[in-house]
C-alpha cells in the first residue's frame, strides 16, 4: 500500500523533491504539496482504493505523510462497508 | 484555551457597556470627519484603551478582561454601527489578539507579551498579505532568517498593513526559514522598537479610509521565542480564519444595522408628515428587513458553530475541510449582503440618503462595506471552496 500512495503522491502531490525520496513520516505540505494539490491527492486515493474519506478524515493531519495517509486508508477498511 | 469557558456575565455587560459608551459618545461623533479626512481614529481607539477593551480577550491570570469570544463579536458589531473603520480597527487587533491566546500553548515569551499588552494597551496590526503571493495568505515569501547573536530577521513586502503607521506591534507571518516551502508558514509578533517601516503607497480609498492601510516594506530584527511554536497553517484553520471571519462580518452587519436604521427613520419621518397614510418607501423597507435577516442569521449561524466547535476537545471539527468552506462562506456571503443592505437603504432614502449631510445619508455605510468583498477577495475565496468541494461530503 506504501508504494501505491507513493505513487499517487508522485502523480498529483506537486512535490517540489521527487517522492521515492520521502520517508514514510515526511511532511508532505513541507515538501511543496499545497491544500489545492493535496485535493487531488485524496480524490486520487479515493478512487484508487475505492473508499470516500468522510468529512472527520478531510483535514491537513490526516494527509500530512505517506504513514498518515495509510493509516487513514486502513481505518476506512477496517470499518463495515456503508452501501 | 476555549473561547467562552467560564463566561462571566457580569464581566462580559460591564463590557460592552463601555464599548457602546465609546461607540456612542466618540465613535458616532467623529465618525465623518475620520472618513472624509482618511484618519485614523485615534480618538476611539484611544476610548477602547481607556476602558482596558485591547486586552479585552486576554485571560484574567494574564492581566485581561476574560471576556468572552461572542462579546467581542458583539463590540465589533456595535462599533460597526457607529464608525465602520473604528469597528474595522478594534476587530482586527482583537484577531490578533484571540489567535495569540487560542495558540500559547505556555510559551513564556508570548505570555508575558499579552500581560504588556494588557498593561500598556498595546495596539496590534497584522502582515498576512505580501507581493508576489497572488492575495494568497497561505504563502509567503519572506522567511524567518538566522541573523548575529541567535536572533533573526525578515524583510516583507506588504502591499496594505491596516493602521500600521499607528500599531504597537505587528504580527507577520512567514516562511519557516530561508529554505522553506512558500506554504511552510509560521507568524511571528515583533514589537515597535525592533520594527522599521517603510511606506511605498498611499492611502485615498473609496471607504473604510479610517483604517488607514498603506503598503509598505516592513523589516525587524526579533527574538526566536518571538515565533509562535504551532504552524501557521493550523493556526489559520483553527483561529485566524474563522475568527477574521466572524468579526469581520460582525462589523458589516453592524454597519448595514444602521444604513437600516437610518432608512427606518427616513420612512417615520415621512409616515409622521402624512398620518393615515403608509409612505411608498415604507413597502421597500419591508423587503429591506428581509434582506437584513438573512444577513443578521449567516453571521449569528457562524459565530455559534465556530464557539461550538471551538470548545470540543482538540478543536478538531476547525481542521477540516468542512469548517473551511462553512468559514468561507460566512465571509463570501456578509460581504455580499451587508453592501446589498446599504444600497437598499439607499433606494429607500432616495436624494436625502445619497446627500452626505442629512440624517439618513447612508454613502459612508455603503462605501464601507463595498470593501468587504476585496479584504481577502472573494474571488480567491471561491477558488478554494471550488477546489474543497470537489472532496468534502456534507456541506
Amino acid at each position: 500500500m506504501t508504494e501505491e500512495i507513493r505513487q499517487i503522491i508522485a502523480e498529483h502531490g506537486r512535490l517540489s523533491m521527487d517522492a521515492d525520496e520521502l520517508t514514510p513520516n515526511a511532511d508532505l505540505y513541507h515538501a511543496g504539496m499545497t491544500s489545492h494539490a493535496s485535493v487531488n491527492v485524496m480524490l486520487a486515493l479515493e478512487d484508487h482504493f475505492d473508499v470516500e474519506f468522510p468529512d472527520r478524515m478531510l483535514k491537513r493531519s490526516v494527509f500530512e505523510s505517506i504513514s498518515a495517509i495509510e493509516a487513514a486508508l486502513q481505518e476506512l477498511r477496517a470499518e463495515p462497508a456503508v452501501s | 484555551m476555549s473561547v467562552s469557558v467560564a463566561r462571566d456575565q457580569t464581566r462580559d455587560q460591564a463590557f460592552m457597556g463601555a464599548v457602546i459608551r465609546v461607540a456612542d459618545e466618540v465613535a458616532a461623533p467623529n465618525a465623518d470627519s475620520v472618513d472624509r479626512e482618511a484618519r485614523f481614529p485615534i480618538e476611539t481607539i484611544e476610548g477602547l484603551r481607556e476602558a482596558q477593551a485591547l486586552s479585552a480577550f486576554v485571560p484574567t491570570e494574564l492581566g485581561g478582561g476574560g471576556v468572552a469570544f461572542e462579546t467581542i463579536a458583539e463590540a465589533c458589531f456595535e462599533l460597526g454601527r457607529r464608525c465602520g473603520a473604528s469597528a474595522m480597527v478594534f476587530a482586527m487587533h482583537q484577531i490578533q489578539v484571540v489567535t495569540i491566546v487560542r495558540h500559547l500553548e505556555d510559551a513564556d515569551w508570548f505570555e508575558e507579551y499579552l500581560q504588556a499588552l494588557a498593561r500598556e494597551q498595546r495596539l496590534v496590526a497584522s502582515v498576512t498579505s505580501e507581493v508576489g503571493t497572488g492575495g494568497d495568505m497561505g504563502r509567503s515569501v519572506a522567511a524567518v532568517t538566522p541573523a548575529e547573536g541567535g536572533m533573526r530577521t525578515f524583510q516583507k513586502q506588504a502591499p496594505t498593513v491596516s493602521y500600521g503607521a499607528y500599531a504597537d506591534d505587528l504580527f507577520v507571518t512567514l516562511r519557516r526559514d530561508p529554505d522553506a516551502e512558500a506554504t511552510d508558514q509560521v507568524a511571528a509578533l515583533a514589537r515597535k522598537d525592533q520594527l522599521q517601516l517603510e511606506q511605498n503607497s498611499s492611502w485615498d480609498p473609496l471607504g473604510m479610509r479610517g483604517t488607514c492601510s498603506p503598503g509598505y516594506v516592513v523589516s525587524a530584527t526579533i527574538a526566536p521565542e518571538q515565533v509562535l511554536a504551532t504552524p501557521f497553517p493550523r493556526v489559520s484553520a483553527e483561529s485566524m480564519v474563522p475568527v477574521s471571519h466572524i468579526l469581520w462580518s460582525h462589523l458589516w452587519l453592524g454597519i448595514a444595522t444602521d444604513a437600516f436604521e437610518r432608512a427606518r427613520a427616513f420612512v417615520r419621518a415621512a409616515a409622521k408628515r402624512s398620518p393615515g397614510e403608509t409612505p411608498p418607501a415604507a413597502l421597500r423597507l419591508s423587503h429591506l428587513m428581509s434582506e437584513l435577516s438573512l444577513l443578521r442569521a449567516e453571521v449569528s449561524s457562524g459565530l455559534t458553530e465556530f464557539v461550538e466547535a471551538s470548545d470540543e476537545p482538540g478543536r478538531e471539527r476547525l481542521g477540516t475541510m468542512a469548517s473551511a468552506l462553512r468559514f468561507n462562506n460566512l465571509k463570501i456571503a456578509a460581504s455580499e449582503q451587508a453592501p446589498r443592505v446599504c444600497q437598499g437603504a439607499l433606494g429607500v432614502c432616495g436624494i436625502m440618503g445619497f446627500k452626505n449631510d442629512t440624517p439618513f445619508s447612508v454613502g459612508r455605510h455603503l462605501r464601507d462595506t463595498m470593501s468587504a468583498c476585496l479584504m481577502v477577495a472573494n474571488e480567491r475565496i471561491h477558488h478554494t471552496n471550488a477546489s474543497l468541494l470537489l472532496i468534502a461530503k456534507d456541506v
